[in-house]
C-alpha cells in the first residue's frame, strides 16, 4: 500500500510518500510560511521525482492538529479533497504524535510541546514500547505550561521526560526549574515533524479511516468568538 | 497556457485541456466559493446554464456573533468542502471525469476562508489532470447576469455587496475598469451599521429594507456626491448622520420612528447609487447595465434603477435574488472566459485577501 503522508500543521510543511516496506521520499522544509503556496506543488514535485501519479497512491494521512488553525486546515482540506476524488482512504494523526514519534526507542515520558500563547501550550505524554509503537499516557491538550509541568513532574515518576519542538526553546528555563535533572532536549533535527512519520502511523491506522468528508481538523480549542458566545449563554 | 512546460501535473492538465477541446462537447466548469460565510460548489455548462448551485449557509450561525467570524467561518468551511462539491457533481449528474475545469474564488474575501476552498481546488485538479482556474469575486458577482441573458459591451456593472460598492466598466470578455469605488464604508456596511444604531437583528440589510418599505424618507440626510466628475462612493458621512439624528433626538427626549430613519437612509443609499451608475452608463454608451452583489437583493435599489434605466433607455438586467447572494454558479461562469483563454493557474495559487479586479485582466 503505497501512501502520501502531509503535515502544514505547524512550522515544518512536510510530505512523504512511503509504501508498507519503506520510505520512497520525503521533502522537508522549514521555511515557517506559505504553505498554502508549497503544498500542492510540494506534493506534485515528490510524486514526479518517484515517477509516481497521483492514481498510484493508495491511501493519505495527515497532521489534523493541533498547530495554526490555517496551517492545519490547509493540509486537511487538501488531504481531504484529494482523498476523496481519488475514492481512496485518509487517515488523521495527531501533529504531536507526528513529534513524539522522532523519539521512538526513548525511555521515559516523550512530551511533543507547541506554543499555544498567553502561557499556554498544546501538549501530550507519549511512551515508546519499544521501537514498535508509541502509546499516549496523557492525552492531548491545551494546557498552562505551569500546570502541565507540575502534573508531569507529578505523573511521570523517576523517569526522564524529553520535551520536543521548536518552541521547546522558549521555555527551556521553566522546564529545567521544575523537572530539575529529569528534563531532557532532544538535537534540533528531532524538534521538527517528519512526514515519513505519519505515513509510518498512517500505515498502521488506515482501517480506522472514516469517509473523506468526516475528516475534520482537531483544534482541541473552539474558536474564541464561539467560546464567549456560549458563556455569555451560560450566565 | 501558452505551452506545456515540464512538470507532469502541466502536461495532464494541458492533456485535459485539448482533450476536451477537440471533443467539442458542452464545457462543464465545476465552481468552489468559500470567500466569506457560504461554502459554495456549481457546475455550469459554457459559462451560462447553471446544471446545480449548491450553498451551505452558515448565516443562522454567524447570526449570533452580530457578523460573519473568520475563524469559525472558516473551520465550517473545512467541515463542508468535500460534501458540498460532490452534491453538487451528484445534483448536475456529473463525474468529475465530465468537468473541463474547477474555477474557484481566490480573492478578495477572508483569507483563511478563502484558503480552504484553494486547497480543496488545488488537490481535485493535481489528483485528477483537471485544470485549474482562479477567479476575482467581483468577477463572478458580475458574470452571474451572464447566467439571465448573455452580455453586450460595453457595460457598466454596479456592484454592491457587505464588503464592496464599485462601478465597473467592461468593454470585452473578461477585462475590467474601476470607474469608482467606496472611498470609505461599503454600501453593506453602512446597512448593517445602522440596523445595529436601530437595533435591527444583523444581516442589517433586508430587515432595513422592509422597514424602509413602512416608513416616508421625511428626514433630511446628506448624498455624497463628492467631486462633479467623480463616480466614487461614501457612506461613512450618511452613517454618522444617522447615529446623530439618533443621538441629537434622544437627547431631547423625541423619538424618531425607525421606519421613517429607515425610509430616509435607504433613500440617500439609493440615489446616489442608482444617478452615479446611471451618469456612467451614459457617458461610456453603455449597451447594458448590471446590478450585481448581495446588496442587488435590496428592492428599492432595484425598483428604481429600473426605473432610471428605463427612462434612459438603458437594458438593465438584474439577477435573481439566488444569484446575487455569494454562490459558486457565478465563478464557474467568470472561469469560463479563462478557461476559453486557455488561462489557467498553477499549484502555488494562494489566496489574496485584497485582490484588486484590475489585477486581473492581463
Ligand atoms: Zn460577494
Amino acid at each position: 500500500m503505497r501512501i502520501l503522508a502531509i503535515d502544514t500543521s505547524n512550522l515544518v510543511l512536510s510530505v512523504a510518500v512511503a509504501d508498507e516496506s519503506r520510505l520512497l521520499g520525503e521533502w522537508t522544509t522549514n521555511k515557517q510560511k506559505d504553505h498554502s503556496v508549497r503544498l500542492m506543488d510540494g506534493i506534485a514535485r515528490l510524486l514526479e521525482s518517484l515517477e509516481l501519479e497521483p492514481e498510484d497512491l493508495d491511501a493519505i494521512a495527515v497532521a489534523q492538529g493541533p498547530g495554526s488553525y490555517t496551517g492545519v486546515r490547509i493540509g486537511v482540506a487538501a488531504a481531504k479533497s484529494m482523498a476523496w476524488s481519488l475514492g481512496i482512504p485518509v487517515v488523521g494523526i495527531s501533529s504531536l504524535e507526528v513529534v513524539a514519534a522522532n523519539a521512538l526507542g526513548f525511555t521515559g515520558g516523550i512530551v511533543p510541546l507547541f506554543d499555544a500563547r498567553r502561557g499556554q501550550v498544546y501538549t501530550a505524554c507519549y511512551r515508546s514500547h519499544g521501537t514498535e509503537s508509541l502509546q499516549v499516557t496523557l492525552k492531548e491538550r491545551i494546557v498552562l505550561l505551569d500546570e502541565w509541568l507540575l502534573l508531569l513532574s507529578q505523573s511521570v515518576k523517576e523517569e526522564p521526560v524529553l520535551f520536543l519542538g521548536d518552541d521547546v526553546a522558549l521555555h527551556r528555563e521553566t522546564i529545567i526549574e521544575r523537572l530539575k535533572d529529569r528534563a531532557r532536549f532532544a538535537p534540533s533535527a528531532y524538534n521538527h515533524a517528519r512526514a515519513s512519520h505519519i505515513a509510518w502511523i498512517g500505515q498502521r491506522r488506515i482501517s480506522e479511516a472514516k469517509e473523506a468528508h468526516l475528516l475534520n481538523p482537531e483544534y482541541l480549542q473552539m474558536a474564541e468568538a464561539e467560546a464567549k458566545w456560549l458563556a455569555k449563554q451560560g450566565r | 497556457m501558452n505551452k506545456p512546460n515540464e512538470t507532469r501535473y502541466r502536461e495532464r492538465i494541458w492533456q485535459t485541456y485539448q482533450e476536451h477541446v477537440r471533443s467539442g462537447q458542452p464545457v462543464c466548469l465545476l465552481g468552489i466559493e468559500t470567500s466569506c460565510d457560504e461554502t459554495s460548489a456549481a457546475v455550469v455548462e459554457d459559462g451560462t446554464k447553471i446544471l446545480s448551485n449548491v450553498i451551505a449557509s452558515q448565516a443562522e450561525i454567524h447570526k449570533r456573533f452580530g457578523g460573519v467570524v473568520p475563524e469559525v467561518a472558516s473551520r465550517r468551511h473545512v467541515e463542508n468542502i468535500t460534501l458540498t462539491i460532490e452534491e453538487a457533481l451528484r445534483l448536475a449528474n456529473k463525474k468529475l471525469d465530465d468537468i473541463a475545469a474547477i474555477a474557484v474564488t481566490y480573492g478578495p474575501g477572508l483569507v483563511g476562508a478563502l484558503l480552504v476552498g484553494i486547497a480543496a481546488a488545488k488537490a481535485i485538479s493535481f489528483a485528477r489532470g483537471i485544470p485549474l482556474i482562479g477567479v476575482h469575486h467581483i468577477a463572478g458577482h458580475i458574470y452571474a447576469n451572464r447566467l439571465v441573458t448573455e452580455l453586450s459591451f460595453p457595460l457598466v456593472a454596479l456592484v454592491v455587496s457587505g464588503g464592496h460598492t464599485e462601478l465597473v466598466l467592461m468593454r470585452e470578455h473578461g477585462k475590467y475598469e474601476i470607474l469608482g469605488q467606496t472611498r470609505d464604508d461599503a454600501a453593506g456596511e453602512a446597512y448593517d451599521k445602522v440596523a445595529r444604531a436601530l437595533s435591527l437583528p444583523y444581516p442589517g440589510g433586508p430587515h432595513i429594507d422592509r422597514l424602509a418599505q413602512e416608513g416616508t424618507p421625511s428626514i433630511p440626510l446628506p448624498r455624497a456626491w463628492l467631486e462633479p466628475d467623480s463616480f466614487d462612493f461614501s457612506f461613512s458621512g450618511l452613517k454618522s448622520a444617522v447615529l446623530n439624528t439618533l443621538h441629537n433626538a434622544s437627547q431631547r427626549g423625541e423619538t424618531i420612528p425607525p421606519a421613517d430613519l429607515a425610509a430616509s437612509f435607504q433613500a440617500s443609499v439609493v440615489e446616489v447609487l442608482v444617478e452615479k451608475t446611471v451618469r456612467a452608463a451614459i457617458q461610456v454608451k453603455a449597451r447594458q447595465v448590471l446590478l450585481a452583489g448581495g446588496v442587488a437583493a435590496n428592492q428599492a435599489l432595484r425598483e428604481q434603477l429600473s426605473a432610471r434605466c428605463q427612462a434612459e433607455g438603458l437594458p438593465l438586467v438584474i439577477p435573481p435574488l439566488s444569484l446575487c447572494t455569494d454562490n459558486a454558479a457565478m465563478i464557474a461562469a467568470a472561469g469560463y472566459i479563462s478557461y476559453r483563454q486557455g488561462k489557467f493557474a498553477s499549484l502555488d495559487l494562494n489566496g489574496i485577501p485584497g485582490l484588486a479586479l484590475t489585477d486581473v485582466a492581463e
